[in-house]
């Protein structure tokens, strides 16, 4: 399944990319991409774990980018 | 009045900058006055990156932006350049909020451009009219469009009339005009009339919802380019640093009489070149304005690697019929013999008047008047050959050279392209009408456009006869063309074509979508025209054409070069100042005010230069 939330405060490529790649590693991701224009990441992935995966995809944004806040979008 | 963050760091930085100003006028070398001031001032400019760059160590990040700028400033005070320490951060955090701005800044017009949401419906609840969320509104239900309102959801309509605007979805300015049982499609502005509608597809599936969801997703789908920069910056950080400790530490160690103050200042100016990141961010700044601009135009791009491949296209290939042609047969000439050109047309209109072949229906389109169908008797339709009937007493045939030969009447096959109506009347032949599928008008503009935009070859594919392909393909100016082909056989010349290409060189097919799928999916770039409203073409194509003219094509390509140019007049300028800053750093002739601009003047540079792309009005 398909989820879409927004990083707002995302002010930087680089850690946009970092969080990308980061998150697309997380076990039961098939595949993340984060758009830095419009502040929105789409994680897809195993529909059962989704919780769980959001939750440390979260967790990753902050660490890369302290001032992002994660919203459902 | 509540201040933004960019507003607090930017009064911040001006107070900074004016205690630092101070700091050098009253410069006494030695001073702590002086050393105070100075401190003071890079404090105020820059206290919150070090902040920053500490919390992120205790995350554990060593090599971001932040640290690296602390630790070159920071240094730099060691090393007693307090000036040049101060300036650092103070530039850096110029930079920044020049970032920040231009960010915003595109992000809004990027919003506008894609304010075409609707925000509420009007439905047709018992009695009452209910003003709701077009989330919320079902299928089958009765909406209600005022003029000047958004329509919130694809419906056909089912009483009243007006015209609507569909610029928001197509870039064309000239209304539709809309009536009962038109379809009515969401995002276009009602202008004139109250129109009711029955809604024909939720809120998610309707045209409105598609088209701004793939735009905005398009940022997800990168571009070569942008995959090259960011594993580069991946790469480039770390390096740099390693160079500057080394650059710092080596050389007095191992030269003798070298001081570590001056390797330590040369190792610093490594430091505050190491970030890429207004390089990384000017990248899909760039792709964002292409992929928007063209939208207003009506030019739906899936993705920036799509809009990068474009830019790369050699060979264009188009299909004929719905493509370059309206698809839509007309009467293009009536010879007639004996009798004149309007009782020719008349007796043919009459005689198929039963039939509702697309051949019958230009018939008695052309003919123009209403068929008196008291006049017809004794119809006969023989399939492959035409219609006998007798009108007005008379018998008459009209039908290919075959009805013709069939029934012995002697005639003289014309040599024109097309399809051609023989009609004898009373066993006399009458002279012929020719029917020819028509070019669009901008059909052949758009040719000589793309041959201006680069493209080296351009193929015409075609299911008709060779004869009508060629006559199309010699009237628009097309290099190649293959007719007779059937569906399969396209993908299988596509193919062949692939061949004809350079090995960096991308091929393009344009289709409408509707039965040439495969095609679409196998060419590099799969072109749909006519997409408002055709969802087949929506989903089979990466770059789809709202409107149904081919000129857009060429624009398509404008707009994805001149995209294409700024990402890489972005990469090489930026590499070439940080490399020569770099190499000059390293031998002692470059300064730290030299780094200075290698880092925040460079990205300034880059982020205007991507901004461009955001004014695609300019391109025609």
């Amino acid at each position: 399944m398909k989820k879409v939330c927004r990083l707002d405060g995302l002010g930087c490529a680089t850690c946009a990319a970092k969080i990308e790649n980061a998150v697309s590693k997380l076990e039961g991701v098939s595949s993340a991409s984060v758009n830095f224009m419009t502040t929105k990441m789409t994680i897809e992935g195993d529909e059962a774990r989704m919780d769980e995966i959001m939750e440390k995809a979260a967790t990753i944004a902050k660490k890369i980018e302290p001032d992002v806040v994660v919203r459902k979008a | 009045m509540k201040l933004s963050g960019n507003q607090k760091s930017l009064i911040k930085t001006a107070i900074g900058a004016v205690v630092y100003v101070v700091a050098i006028i009253t410069r006494v070398e030695g001073s702590l006055v002086s050393l105070g001031l100075f401190l003071a001032a890079y404090f105020i400019i820059g206290g919150n990156v070090v902040w920053r760059a500490v919390r992120n160590i205790l995350h554990g990040k060593v090599f971001d932006e932040n640290f690296l700028m602390s630790i070159a400033t920071i240094g730099a005070f060691i090393v007693g350049d307090f000036a040049e320490a101060v300036a650092v951060m103070l530039f850096y955090q110029v930079g920044e909020l020049f970032q920040d701005y231009a960010v915003d800044q595109s992000r809004k017009s990027i919003a506008a451009l894609m304010n075409i949401r609707p925000d509420y419906a009007n439905v047709q609840r018992g009695d009452a009219l209910e003003k709701v969320d077009p989330d919320e509104v079902q299928v089958g239900e009765t909406i209600v469009v005022k003029p000047g309102e958004r329509v919130p959801l694809d419906a056909v309509v089912l009483s009243g009339s007006s015209s609507v605007d569909t610029s928001a979805l197509t870039g064309e300015s000239l209304p539709r005009d809309v009536d009962d049982g038109d379809a009515l499609l969401s995002g276009c502005i009602n202008i004139s009339g109250l129109v009711t509608a029955k809604v024909t597809k939720e809120f998610g599936e309707s045209t409105v919802s598609k088209i701004l969801d793939l735009v905005e997703n398009a940022g997800n789908k990168k571009s070569k380019s942008e995959n090259f920069i960011t594993k580069f910056a991946g790469y480039y950080t770390p390096i740099v640093v390693i160079i500057a400790v080394l650059l710092a530490v080596i050389p007095p160690l191992v030269v003798p009489g070298e001081l570590f103050r001056e390797w330590i200042y040369r190792g610093l100016i490594f430091l505050v070149i190491s970030c890429p990141c207004a390089l990384v961010i000017s990248i899909p700044l760039s792709f964002f304005g292409g992929i928007g601009g063209a939208s207003r135009r009506g030019i739906l791009v899936k993705g920036g690697n799509y809009l990068e491949a474009l830019s790369e296209s050699e060979i264009v290939v188009f299909d004929k019929t719905g493509t370059l042609t309206k698809g839509s047969f007309r009467v293009q000439q009536v010879e007639p013999q004996g009798i004149s050109a309007d009782q020719l047309l008349e007796i043919a209109a009459h005689a198929e008047s039963f039939s509702n072949h697309p051949i019958s229906l230009s018939l008695q389109k052309a003919y123009g008047k209403p068929i008196d169908a008291a006049r017809i008797r004794e119809v006969e339709e023989t399939s492959g050959h035409g219609v006998s009937a007798t009108v007005d007493g008379a018998k008459i045939a009209a039908g290919n050279a075959k009805l013709m030969r069939k029934l012995g009447i002697a005639f003289a096959e014309p040599d024109v392209a097309g399809t051609v109506v023989h009609v004898a009347q009373d066993g006399v032949y009458r002279g012929y009408i020719l029917i020819a599928d028509e070019v669009k008008d901008d059909a052949a503009r758009a040719i000589c456009e793309l041959k201006e935009a680069g493209i080296r070859r351009t193929v015409m594919l075609t299911g008709d006869s060779k004869r009508i392909g060629e006559q199309v393909a010699k009237q628009l100016g097309i290099d190649e063309v293959y007719a007779e082909l059937l569906p399969a056989d396209k993908v299988d010349k596509v193919e062949e074509l692939f061949a004809g290409k350079s090995v960096r060189g991308k091929l393009a097919f344009v289709g409408d979508g509707i039965n040439d799928a495969p095609v679409l999916a196998r060419a590099d770039i799969g072109i749909a025209m006519g997409g408002l409203g055709s969802d087949a073409a929506i989903e089979a194509a990466d770059i789809v054409i709202m409107t149904d003219e081919p000129s857009k094509i060429a624009t398509a390509i404008r707009v994805s070069k001149k995209t294409l140019r700024i990402v890489k007049q972005n990469i090489t300028f930026a590499l070439a100042v940080k490399g020569a800053v770099l190499l000059l750093g390293a031998v002692g002739i470059a300064s730290m005010w030299a780094a200075i601009f290698a880092d925040v003047g460079v990205a300034i540079l880059a982020i205007l230069n991507a901004i461009r792309m955001l004014n695609v009005k300019s391109i025609k």
